[in-house]
């Protein structure tokens, strides 16, 4: 069995991709597969304390390019999951130490002992990203209903495109059913209908994700969280199981629109 | 607004229609890797291929960007010379 490579990728900063990384990584080890992240945000490394891993960090990706050690010895495993691995971002280099051809190099090795590798790309369009992109099988196009963030993820999709990254999957981050209902927030099938691509996840905005990442405990190992729930929906859907969408009460209430008569808009 | 818009039903957009149309002009720009200078130079050189052959009203003519889905076209809408006077 091969591994499938999924790059999660935003254009826009913030949105939540390394979040993302993390919780999808996490899920999809609470399904019983094997699975390495890599942190392809060489120089802003993150994903190591999203995860709660930092202190184990010996060897990075880039020792593991320039042949300083084995892929084996800079993979980090992690303390909850034993079938989820790290392989951290190097923090005092730059994006230029790592090449396309060396991450799909890198991930060839790792195909045949592992179920998913998921990377998580840096924010922008440039060889950070290119990196990221280079060896994806699938990828994951994370934004907020925002329009700073919505444009971004145009750009990507057709950036990725252009690549002939063919299979591409949006998930939206940080829905607020509240401002939704009172209109003053792109719905889920704005967004859809802007970018036209396929829809594998909506997450509510949750508390529990600063929570989570205070303390390095990523949010999909929480049953308390619906955010966590939506990143287990999707990793679920990821596998080929059919979830179906979280309900996000989006619709306004007759409470909802006689408030918005009353506010004159 | 005044009260009369509002017993009238009339209201403002909300912020999330103001978004989606915003959106939606700001992506058929991105989307087409074409330059308001090229989209000049293709009208003078369409005008001037088919002027070759037909009479057209080259005050008349768009070439303007639509979208649908993910593709983005380029519309030419071109007006034959004399065809206005008739109308009339």
């Amino acid at each position: 069995m091969a591994a499938r490579i999924l790059t999660i990728t935003s254009g826009k900063g913030g949105v939540g991709k390394t979040t993302a990384t993390a919780n999808l990584g996490a899920a999809l080890a609470l399904q019983g597969q094997r699975v390495v992240t890599i942190d392809a945000d060489i120089g802003l490394r993150n994903l190591d304390v999203v995860m709660g891993l930092e202190n184990r960090i010996v060897y990075d990706l880039v020792d593991v390019v320039e042949g300083r050690c084995r892929l084996r010895q800079a993979m980090i495993r992690d303390k909850r999951l034993s079938e989820l691995y790290l392989l951290p971002a190097a923090q005092t280099r730059d994006k230029t130490a790592v090449s396309p051809e060396d991450m799909v190099r890198l991930t060839d090795q790792l195909r045949p002992e592992f179920d998913f590798v998921i990377i998580d790309s840096p924010a922008g369009i440039e060889r950070g990203f290119k990196n990221a992109i280079a060896p994806a099988d699938e990828i994951l196009i994370i934004t907020t209903p925002e329009v700073s963030a919505v444009r971004d993820a145009d750009r990507i999709i057709g950036l990725v495109e252009a690549e002939e990254k063919d299979t591409t999957y949006l998930i939206i981050n940080r829905l607020r059913p509240d401002m939704i209902r009172r209109e003053d927030m792109l719905a889920t099938s704005d967004v859809v209908e802007l970018l036209a691509i396929d829809l594998i996840g909506i997450v509510p905005e949750d508390e529990h994700i600063i929570i989570s990442t205070n303390r390095g405990r990523p949010v999909a190992l929480d049953n308390n969280s619906p955010a966590g729930q939506a990143f287990r929906n999707i990793a679920r859907r990821v596998i080929g199981e059919d979830v179906p969408f979280m309900v996000i009460r989006e619709n306004p209430s007759l409470m909802d629109r006689l408030a918005r008569l009353v506010r004159g808009r | 607004m005044s009260i009369w818009d509002k017993l009238l039903g009339r209201r403002e957009p909300t912020s999330r229609e103001v978004a989606r149309e915003r959106l939606q002009l700001v992506l058929v720009h991105d989307r087409a890797k074409i330059s308001p200078q090229l989209l000049q130079t293709l009208k003078d050189e369409i005008i001037a291929v088919i002027s070759r052959h037909v009479d057209i009203d080259r005050e008349g003519v768009e070439v303007t960007f639509t979208r649908s889905r993910r593709q983005s076209r380029l519309v030419a809408n071109i007006p034959l010379q004399g065809s206005r006077q008739r109308r009339k």
